[in-house]
């Protein structure tokens, strides 16, 4: 089109021309930013689309939900009970349980992976044998499905069948279901936290090293001076991510205990609620506290430590 | 020097070899319980006395199964192309192009991977039993293409990042419309990195549970994972514990083959996703 628009053009004399031409390339350039806007606005529709619709929606109405009483089981006597709900979920020795059982699987796991992705990270970027091997089947956790996994656990911890159990039952008693939770959780996800991790070591000079260690650095010194604080942005996003995802922790538990001797997640309570006893009302409102709690770690997280999460625009584009 | 070289080589291989153990001991001892026979299953060994192919049999005689089977792969494999889909579109516009909403979207994504799904159970369990597809594969479909979004968007828009910018201003300045720029230069080096991004969308997909086990009721659109937790043994007396463990290994054996075949750029699609800077 502004082809046309030259052509159609008489060439005019010197000066004038020049400033027409100018003018002309301004206005293509302004052109050419409406049309890319259009465009980027266009590819992104869809995938917004869905978003919205998925989650957005869902959410509000799991709100709306939480603001009744909706138990399936009685449909007649559904009524608005405003936020009755929640004060009976706040009140509920169950709830707070499982809050205290979540909040521990969360913080322990997430120190566990941290150490441990740290040390295979290390490994993984350092070994000079087989480096290919190694990091290939760190990867076989991360492609396991969870309850795969978790079954892998459970029967190795069921009395007589399992490996590792023999003649005791590790899973019948609170404490140790939940270290085998733990454990579950860990083993799946360091390697994931590993290769976050990876990823900045490999940021980190080599020549800064080979400095400090003239200047007399141990090995331990040059890791806590140098390697620590380089790595600092993918150890905050990695924590964050895993923080978050340990939070909202199901499969394993539903697995490994289905919940029992008071070890259920909010994740598991607020499914008992929903599937196993339709008690909508309940399970709702359970869902947004959960909701409302992942919110406030995020918030808490990206604003005490600065964590810039992935795809942050200005932090990702390089 | 020469001693000093092959004790750290020593080191190093002892080191490997924890990784390797850590890594599969619970994969090889699932594999082991799939291949023991009844009489040996509950003897507590690692490794199985006798070798028995019994347990894959009673799960490829079981419709159940084998539906759950074709249900996970059929759902999986048309959420990850959806997802692809309408994930690379998007990615294009973030990695490339400037245009209000840009933020939202990427906040929009870190939203949806911060998200308990636990909070969409409901809604989604009402709405899908309005609108009817309450136990069906598009009642998965759904809410896999949008949980695989964000990782889709993320992953495809790191790649993208890489592709040289002039090759596209090249074709632009050759007369192709941004569209065919697009479509008939970024596409083609584009390719490696939505092949990566599809295998890791299909993982997430593949190991979801919680929906598959809240939005199905019947073995219609019950994906495996969910269907493990419903098997029943031979008779009433009998734990299923064979045939669970025959069932992981076939829904584990594929993807961890896919993962050693491509582990190199699986790495790369992991970390460039999400950490940058």
């Amino acid at each position: 089109m502004s082809t046309q628009a030259d052509l159609s053009r008489p060439a005019g004399g010197g000066h004038d021309a020049d400033e027409e031409a100018v003018a002309i390339a301004r206005k293509r350039a302004s052109e050419g930013k409406k049309a890319e806007a259009k465009l980027g606005m266009m590819l992104c529709a869809p995938a917004a689309l869905v978003m919205v619709a998925v989650m957005a929606y869902p959410i509000a109405y799991a709100f709306w939900l939480s603001l009744f009483r909706a138990d399936l089981r009685t449909p007649d006597q559904n009524e608005f009970v405003g936020l009755s709900n929640y004060v009976t979920v706040l009140s509920s020795p169950i709830w707070w349980t499982a809050f205290g059982v979540t909040a521990f699987i969360t913080v322990v796991s997430v120190i566990l992976e941290l150490v441990l992705g740290m040390l295979l990270a290390i490994v993984m970027h350092r070994t000079i044998i087989g480096r290919g091997l190694v990091r290939t089947s760190a990867l076989v956790p991360y492609a396991i499905v969870t309850v795969v996994a978790a079954f892998s656990w459970r029967f190795a911890w069921s009395q007589d069948l399992g490996w590792l159990a023999g003649s005791s039952a590790p899973l019948t008693d609170r404490w140790s279901s939940i270290a085998i939770i733990i454990l579950a959780e860990v083993w799946k996800t360091v390697p994931f936290m590993a290769l976050l991790l990876m990823a900045g070591l490999a940021l980190v000079p080599e020549d800064l090293h080979k400095a400090a260690a003239m200047d007399g650095g141990s090995a331990w010194q040059r890791f806590w001076m140098i390697t620590v604080p380089l790595v600092m942005p993918s150890i905050l996003v990695a924590v964050l991510f895993r923080t978050l995802d340990a939070f909202r922790v199901f499969d394993n538990i539903f697995v490994l205990t289905s919940g029992a001797n008071e070890t259920s997640s909010v994740s598991m309570v607020a499914y008992n609620n929903l599937i196993r006893g339709l008690n909508l009302g309940i399970g709702s409102t359970m869902s947004v506290l959960i909701f409302i709690t992942i919110a406030i770690i995020a918030v808490v997280f990206t604003k005490l430590f600065g964590a810039a999460a992935p795809g942050s625009d200005e932090g990702g584009r390089r | 020097m020469q001693n000093e070289t092959g004790k750290s080589k020593l080191m190093w291989l002892v080191i490997d070899l924890i990784v390797l153990l850590y890594a599969f001991i619970p994969v090889f001892w699932i594999i082991s319980l799939s291949l023991k026979d009844s009489a040996t299953l509950n003897d507590g060994n690692y490794f199985p006395r006798s070798i028995t192919f019994e347990s894959y049999q009673q799960i490829f005689a079981n419709n159940d199964f084998t539906r759950a089977l074709i249900n996970s792969i059929g759902i999986c494999l048309i959420a990850t192309f959806i997802a692809l889909l309408l994930g690379t579109f998007a990615a294009y516009a973030v990695a490339r192009l400037q245009f209000p909403g840009k933020k939202i979207i990427v906040g929009m994504s870190l939203m949806v991977s911060m998200f308990p799904q636990i909070a969409l159970v409901t809604p989604l369990f009402r709405i899908e039993t309005a609108v009817g597809i309450f136990d069906t594969w598009l009642g998965l479909i759904i809410p896999y293409i949008t949980f695989a979004m964000p990782l889709a968007i993320y992953t495809l828009s790191a790649f993208f990042r890489e592709i040289p910018w002039e090759l596209e201003k090249a074709a632009k300045m050759d007369g192709a419309t941004p569209f065919q720029a697009f479509r008939q230069v970024i596409a083609p080096l584009a390719m490696p990195g939505v092949f990566t991004t599809a295998i890791l969308v299909f993982i997430s997909c593949w190991n979801d549970f919680l929906f598959a086990l809240s939005l199905t009721s019947t073995s219609a659109a019950r994906t495996v994972p969910a269907a493990m937790s419903y098997f029943q043994g031979a008779t009433t007396f009998e734990k299923p514990t064979g045939p669970i463990a025959a069932a992981a290994v076939v829904i584990t054996i594929p993807i961890v083959i896919f993962v050693l075949l491509f582990q190199r750029r699986i790495v790369a699609g992991l970390t460039s996703g999400a950490v940058k800077g």
